[in-house]
């Protein structure tokens, strides 16, 4: 017993603190729900409280959630996670067979054919089926194992856990992650989190952010004096940037990861939002294997996809997978171990991601309504892509990049030296204090480029195209008039 | 191509999870193919995963559920009132109506964080909780690896510890060791219904000190696999304990709606801790974990929890709040949390249907605890202490020292032979009890016994065919 457990005292002090705790997950930062988020959230609770405001609400531009912003959920999906939650609805005539059908299938798939008992971790079994089937299909026919199919809860979860699986080593020989600037912050987060080394390579800002793979190599050799680099992340089509690469490039990058021994993860969960003419989407597996043998057979990779964006936009259903590619068998064991122990993903976003790509077929009752839903999303997003594009490239002091895909915008502001000084002055970056403003102003929440890496001495912002398009056409307007305000203010 | 030499050692360090459901999963797979087996079906009770077993959801969870997800059914008469208002009203809690949209926070929805709030102050009889306190996860495994991972500092001697009990969970061992905290083993008092001991809780967190650091200690009350409901003197004991030593306590709570032994009562670690007085309830760190799994509702698959957080260091809290930030925890599962912790009240249409499924589901429960305990004890060989409340039941197996060796030659613990043997011959999957922490010669199985009381019997039956034939191979 303790000498103060002894004399009967409590222990003083706190026992975690932030000495005791983990000393990584003080180094966390996510700026899509960090401060500025934050002061949204006040701002919010002031407005319903009735502060008077030079605005009536508050536009939450600063997180890819489609459904938040007013986009409809695909009716077929619905319907058929309504009969899984329900069985009873089956003998309800307002569901179309189809949808029946697949509810019934998946239920069958399930435990005591119900989605509230656990699922093997892995994922269920026919739903692994499934994806590998889509990726067959939309990959021209390159085989996919189901085997390779990890379900995770969102595309997040697989992200982390193989990061987990790869990181290791002290000092020199510390596993270095690389990753672009920009990027989505959950890497950095993880990298972080997870106490790895992040190794940043820069993408091309002036060649509407291109992937170029000396940058990569420069990046490369940099860190090999500090640390073991063995991951390669890529974000196809990219976030915050909106970039879809070109073919060569991806090539490129294949080539480059097998010369040097790289684990490639490419992070493609914005497949089907491509937009810009010329632009397409070409998954890394695909483009692997059509390389030939030389690389398909070597080179180590995992592809990423999700339910929470495309033309579905359920962030909320946390469902998604990795398909992992020429893994040592004994690896992926560990692998495999790995995601047992968090027990099974949410098994109602297994069930969705069944349906995404097991979508209703032409001859089926649903296929009219699905096909029309689907595309009108996409071509919404492909306007509101154009039109912010269009817009923030009139405003002089603000360059906007195409946004080929994605839903994203990351244009580049010029500040002036009077603003950049006020904000270390107050002891913040300047596009935080420039983004701070905004909301306050305009009630517009953005990010600040800061949250997603930029070059030195360059600012950027990131605002989502989601908004419904007039709302849109009304921000872009509103956020053109502050940043000429604010520059003259600061001139 | 990544070697075995380039991988997370800590992933390597983690235990193999146990082969005897994947084996189930085999064995089911070899019957569908046609193969001719002396049963015809396999049934798996290892896990506490009530719809799995055969036991039904809650009628009202399901059907706001399916109105949440497709609104459409707002419309649809032939669903009660009250589900229809409800769902309405958790809609209205999502961003943009949809339950496809992230939560307004790392932390949930705030109106699912109120309503958890509002349900432990009901039940702790006026001991407020507030909804900053309330983090809602996708689980309670999930929640508990968060604050381990928040916890876990360092290596070797000054490696974060965490007194563990035996038995555990069995989901338990596997997660300290990916969260890289050392597990620190006390062993409950097996003759008195698993009890704990507090002279063997000092004795294990004194022989720690010497090689970790222990900070927290993890308890699970009601007890998994247990069964044990702990008194307020033995709770008071414990929280006097944590204080003096300087220790976070971690309360898993997710069976305490399936309190069913004769004069026993849940009594939640936060409410014993407030009625101790301020200068306890100001300064001990507590963090209690509840869930969808709980056994009325066993909504497991969806994934669904939360934590609250007490007397944490306000900047430690934020750090954790943030690390959550790019892992928004799902939307159904906060709903149907919240159905959960508000179910329909008297007077509501769907009141009477939701009070007769629970009902049904609890009188299963303690009727099929009771009969199985008895049954159980009864069998030469093995002795079973009665459960008071959760869904197992641990017997201790008085094994044959012959198949002791075997197992020792075979290069597995005899309880997991046991268990792979009953799952070959009788087509029974059950837990070995090393998989609950259980070092010591006496082995055990772990059962579920929330099931349709008919496949509880053929369960029985089963494992006694095969345990009798066992021993008579063992005079």
């Amino acid at each position: 017993m303790s000498q103060q457990a002894a004399n009967g005292v409590p222990h003083r002090g706190k026992v975690l603190t932030l000495d005791s705790m983990n000393p990584n997950v003080k180094r966390v930062e996510y700026a899509v729900r960090g401060p500025i988020v934050q002061r949204a959230v006040q701002i919010e609770k002031e407005l319903k409280e009735g502060v008077k405001k030079p605005f009536t609400e508050v536009i939450k531009a600063n997180i890819g959630d489609a459904h938040a912003m007013g986009q409809k959920p695909i009716t077929f999906l619905r319907q058929v996670l309504a009969l899984c939650s329900y069985p009873e609805l089956l003998e309800d005539n307002k569901f179309p067979e189809d949808a029946k059908q697949r509810a019934q299938r998946i239920l069958d798939a399930c435990g005591g054919h119900s989605i509230g008992a656990y699922s093997a971790s892995q994922g269920i079994e026919c739903i692994r089926q499934d994806v590998a089937r889509y990726i067959e299909k939309r990959d021209g026919g390159i085989p996919s194992n189901p085997d390779n199919i990890y379900l995770s809860t969102g595309a997040s979860d697989a992200i982390v856990t193989m990061l987990k699986l790869l990181v290791r080593g002290e000092g020199r020989d510390r596993t270095g992650v690389m990753i672009s600037i920009p990027q989505y912050p959950l890497y950095s987060a993880a990298v972080a989190d997870l106490g790895a080394v992040q190794v940043s390579y820069y993408l091309d800002e002036d060649k509407c952010w291109s992937l170029d793979v000396t940058e990569v190599r420069r990046a490369l050799n940099e860190a090999r004096q500090h640390c073991n680099p063995r991951v390669l992340c890529i974000i196809n089509p990219g976030n915050p940037t909106g970039q879809v690469q070109s073919r060569q490039c991806i090539e490129d990058v294949i080539k480059f990861a097998k010369e040097e021994h790289l684990f490639l993860m490419a992070d493609e969960v914005y497949q089907d939002n491509v937009y810009a003419e010329g632009c397409k989407f070409h998954s890394f597996k695909k483009v692997l294997f059509e390389m030939g043998p030389e690389y398909s057979s070597t080179l180590e990779m995992a592809s990423f996809h999700s339910t929470s964006k495309c033309y579905m936009g359920e962030c909320g259903f946390r469902g998604g997978y990795m398909e992992v590619i020429n893994m040592d068998p004994e690896v992926k064991a560990q692998l495999t171990k790995l995601v047992s122990v968090r027990l099974c993903p949410p098994v109602p976003g297994q069930a969705l991601l069944d349906l995404v790509v097991n979508p209703p077929l032409p001859d089926e009752p649903s296929y009219t309504t699905f096909m029309k839903e689907r595309s009108a999303v996409l071509a919404a997003l492909a306007e509101k892509a154009r039109l912010t594009e269009q817009i923030f490239n009139t405003v002089p002091g603000i360059t906007c990049n195409p946004v080929q895909g994605a839903m994203y915008t990351f244009p580049r502001i010029t500040l002036p030296q009077k603003a950049i000084d006020k904000a270390k002055e107050e002891g913040t970056v300047p596009d935080m204090l420039y983004c701070m403003r905004l909301l306050e102003e305009e009630g517009i929440c953005l990010v600040p480029g800061s949250g997603f890496g930029q070059r030195e001495g360059t600012f950027h912002f990131r605002m989502t195209i989601l908004p419904p398009t007039e709302k849109l056409k009304v921000v872009l307007e509103k956020i053109s008039h502050f940043h000429q305000r604010f520059t003259k203010e600061f001139s | 191509m990544t070697s075995m030499q380039q991988v997370n050692p800590r992933v390597l360090g983690i235990r193999e999870p146990s082969k005897l459901q994947s084996l189930a999963a085999c064995v089911t797979q070899e019957i569908r193919q046609g193969a001719n087996k002396p049963f015809k079906k396999v049934i798996d009770v290892s896990s506490c995963d009530p719809h799995r077993a055969g036991m039904d959801p809650v009628s009202f969870v399901r059907q706001v559920l399916a109105v949440c997800l497709y609104p459409e059914l707002l419309e649809d008469k032939s669903l009660p009132l009250d589900v229809r208002q409800r769902a309405q009203t958790l809609l209205g809690a999502c961003e943009g109506r949809s339950v496809g949209s992230y939560s307004t926070t790392s932390c949930g929805l705030p109106l699912v964080q109120k309503s958890v709030a509002e349900f432990i102050t009901s039940r702790d009889v006026g001991v407020k909780s507030r909804l900053e306190d309330i983090i809602l996860c996708g689980g309670s495994q999930k929640a508990v690896s968060m604050v381990l991972h928040l916890m876990a500092s360092r290596e070797g001697r000054t490696q974060t510890g965490v007194l563990t009990p035996a038995p555990c969970p069995h989901t338990l061992p596997a997660l300290l060791e990916m969260c890289g905290v050392k597990q620190v083993l006390y062993h409950l008092m097996e003759d008195q219904g698993w009890a704990v001991d507090l002279n063997e809780m000092q004795r294990a967190l004194k022989a720690a000190r010497g090689h970790c650091e222990p900070r927290a200690i993890y308890i699970s009350n009601p007890g998994n696999p247990t069964g044990h409901v702990q008194d307020r003197e033995t709770m008071e004991e414990l929280i006097r304990f944590v204080a003096a030593e300087g220790l976070v306590l971690l309360a898993e709570e997710v069976y305490q709606d399936s309190v069913f032994g004769h004069d026993k009562e849940f009594l939640s670690y936060k409410k014993v801790l407030f009625d101790m007085g301020k200068e306890l309830s100001e300064t001990v760190e507590l963090v209690s974990f509840h869930s969808l799994s709980s056994p009325c509702i066993g909504e497991c698959g969806l994934r669904g929890g939360y934590m609250e957080i007490i007397n944490m260091e306000p900047e430690v809290t934020k750090h954790l709040k943030r690390m959550l930030g790019p892992y928004t925890p799902p939307v159904l599962p906060q709903l149907a949390l919240q159905l959960m912790v508000n179910p329909p009240t008297p007077g509501e249409l769907s009141y009477q249907t939701y009070l007769q499924e629970i009902l049904h589901i609890k009188t299963t429960l303690s009727q099929n605890a009771q009969r199985a305990h008895e049954f159980l004890n009864a069998l030469p060989g093995m002795t079973c202490q009665p459960a008071m409340a959760g869904v197992f039941l641990f017997p201790c197996l008085h094994l044959p020292t012959e198949m002791i060796e075997e197992a020792k030659m075979l290069g597995v613990k005899a309880d997991v032979l046991y268990c792979q043997r009953l799952l070959e011959e009788e087509g029974v999957c059950l837990g070995a009890g090393c998989e609950n922490g259980q070092e010591d010669q006496n082995y055990h199985i772990r059962l579920c016994v929330l099931a349709p009381p008919d496949t509880l019997d053929q369960v029985l039956a089963r494992l006694r065919s095969f345990h009798l034939r066992l021993l008579s191979r063992f005079p």
